[in-house]
């Protein structure tokens, strides 16, 4: 059993047919990329994922529990998390705030406890504090912890939110296209940085990513998707050489 | 000791309010708008946690109050006084001073339910959309309690429930409820619980927005789809904080109630649902200090404006800047606070202290007071 699979996952909205038979597996510890031209339905698949969407027709599994009943942010709990194209920070809260409120599902207390400052009010902030601490200390964020997010570069900023996503302590991480936006430098540093939580959490990452050099130097296995099909998968080197990946990517008659 | 400078100091000053008002040394309309004041407070702060902390648009606050106001004032003269409803009152009225806090309690539940049956529908719609429910559900609130008389005689006869709290005539009995009280203990006791009251409704939303928990309702107002993909549970944060909010403004209807003794649907309206706002929006979208400053300088500006207008009318007059026969009457006021929120849009649209806290403009301020 894999740790995420996707069955026959068709999204319609209305007439328009946004994925048809999406079909994937994510293995524990497995770094897998979806790529794609633009439109070609790749982020309707990570937020049917992550429960933003429920699938037309098809299943969604994680860990063997159907995931169609459940809400994006119970989905979270269960240990999934994601990033997103355009950076979705808390840009008016600082940093650390922005780390503590992604662990929300872990709090174990409600509003009386936070009222009357209960001793599972204390024992949750604490450790709350720690874990977040903890997370920024290695994603090397200490030093911006009161910072705005809005204040930070842009490359720091996505840094911040690969950092709020790994505080709710997933076991899969959906990066939608976490190299947009970033130049050569800062590409080589998220190369980099992605390996490193890869192998230090020991999570599974499954990303969306439109830099070849992103995709081909982490993934260890590709899915190719355009107008919602999926058209080809396979290692990288398989990808690199397919005649229909390199139509899709450069037009008909390219090859 | 330095620290618990500004505490020592609030704490006197209350003391103070207290004791003059015990001894007589202020006038009963100084005190009348003191506790106006901290009505104001409670009614502005809980109403922030929505629109500030929460950015929605929430237009129907006067209805919450009402509700906690007419459960309250009922609780209590069915409870503590002798009423044509149930003759003798259910419980001695001795008891008054120590279930006075269960009445407003009380209240506050009841009103907070009516905030969930109000947020539940207002789910699917944001903004604007929700800015006209609570509107509808204020609407709603005020015309129910009115007609309750005459749908209540015509259904369940005249001697029910429905026609015992009056309808449209309003409802009163209150004072006497007071009156046991001082039987009790010659204090001011009106004066005592707001104060308590405020400081309750401060404490909560303090407490609570401060926590990780209430941080969740900040989430939602900056980035909702965020929030909701980082394990924050939105829809049941929405609901908490609209609760809250009702059931807040609940225990400000109580003590409005209580201080004249009568209560009327009407006074419950629109208006006073934009009162609310102009005190949220003068102090400062999500700012609970500024929103404390905004509900002292409006009741201020309120009262103020009686003498003033009158200086003015008179001062006018004696210029010759005014014809005989035009008087400037106090419905003025009703243009000129309109229009101080007119210039605060257009000059400083944040407010007072944008969704700031006082200790973030002054920092040093921290030095000088404790807060847990």
């Amino acid at each position: 059993m894999s740790l995420l699979e996707v069955k026959h996952v068709t999204q319609r909205f209305g007439g328009l047919t946004a994925v048809t038979d999406f079909n994937m597996a994510l293995e524990e510890h497995q770094i897998i990329g979806l790529i794609g031209p633009n439109g070609a339905g790749k982020t309707t698949v990570f937020n049917l994922v992550s429960g933003f969407y429920k699938p037309t027709e098809g299943s969604i599994s994680f860990e063997g529990r159907d995931m169609r009943p459940y809400p994006p942010h119970a989905i979270t709990a269960l240990g999934m998390a994601r990033t997103f194209q355009n950076i979705r920070l808390w840009n008016d809260m600082s940093v650390l705030d922005n780390i503590r409120i992604s662990q929300h599902h872990r709090l174990g207390y409600g509003v009386v406890d936070a009222i009357l400052h209960t001793r599972k009010y204390k024992e949750s902030e604490r450790s709350i504090e720690r874990t977040a601490r903890e997370i920024l200390e290695v994603m090397q964020l200490s030093d911006y912890a009161e910072e705005c997010p809005k204040n930070l570069p842009y490359g720091l900023q996505r840094r911040v939110e690969l950092a709020r996503a790994l505080s709710t302590k997933p076991k899969v991480l959906l990066l939608d296209e976490p190299a947009a936006g970033l130049n050569s430098v800062d590409v080589e540093g998220l190369i980099q940085l992605i390996r490193w939580i890869f192998d230090e959490f020991k999570i599974s990452i499954w990303m969306i990513e439109h830099q070849m050099k992103v995709v081909m130097t982490l993934c260890e296995y590709l899915m190719v998707v355009n107008f919602g099909k999926t058209i080809a998968q396979g290692t990288p080197r398989e990808i690199q050489n397919n005649p229909e990946v390199i139509e899709a990517y450069l037009g008909d008659g390219a090859v | 000791m330095k620290k618990y400078t500004l505490n020592i100091v609030f704490v006197l000053l209350c003391a103070g309010v207290v004791l003059a008002s015990q001894y007589k040394l202020l006038d009963r309309y100084i005190l009348t708008v003191l506790m106006l004041m901290g009505i104001n407070i409670i009614f502005a702060t809980s109403l922030n946690l929505v629109n500030g902390n929460m950015r929605e648009f929430s237009c129907g606050h006067a209805g919450f109050a009402c509700v906690g106001a007419y459960v309250g004032s009922v609780l209590s003269v069915l409870l503590f006084t002798a009423n044509k409803y149930t003759g003798q009152p259910l419980l001695s009225p001795s008891l008054a001073p120590l279930l006075f806090p269960v009445i407003m309690l009380a209240a506050a539940l009841v009103s907070a339910v009516f905030g969930l049956l109000v947020a539940l529908p207002s789910f699917k719609t944001r903004d604007d959309y929700l800015a006209i429910i609570t509107i509808a559900a204020n609407f709603i609130i005020i015309s129910i309690i009115e007609n309750s008389e005459q749908i209540a005689e015509q259904i369940f006869g005249a001697k029910s429930f429905g026609t015992f709290i009056n309808g449209s005539r309003g409802f009163s009995g209150m004072k006497r409820t007071v009156n046991a009280m001082n039987d009790v203990a010659h204090i001011p006791w009106m004066e005592i619980w707001v104060i308590l009251g405020a400081c309750f409704c401060v404490f909560v939303l303090y407490r609570l927005v401060t926590s990780t928990y209430g941080k969740g309702i900040d989430a939602v107002a900056q980035d909702e789809i965020a929030a909701e993909i980082m394990s924050v549970d939105t829809k049941r944060t929405k609901l908490i904080a609209f609760m809250v909010s009702s059931g807040l403004a609940g225990i400000s209807g109580v003590l409005y109630a209580h201080i004249y003794g009568y209560v009327n649907a009407s006074s419950f309206g629109i208006l006073r649902s934009t009162e609310a706002l102009v005190m949220v929006y003068l102090g400062g979208m999500g700012s609970l200090s500024g929103c404390i400053m905004a509900a002292i300088a409006f009741t201020v500006l309120v009262e103020a404006l009686r003498p003033g207008l009158r200086f003015l009318n008179d001062n006018m007059h004696y210029l010759g800047m005014l014809p005989d026969g035009y008087e400037i009457s106090e419905v003025w006021r009703w243009v000129i606070i309109p229009l101080i929120l007119f210039l605060l849009m257009q000059f400083r649209p944040e407010g007072l202290l944008g969704n700031r806290e006082l200790t973030h403009v002054f920092p040093k301020l921290k030095n000088w007071f404790t807060l847990r």
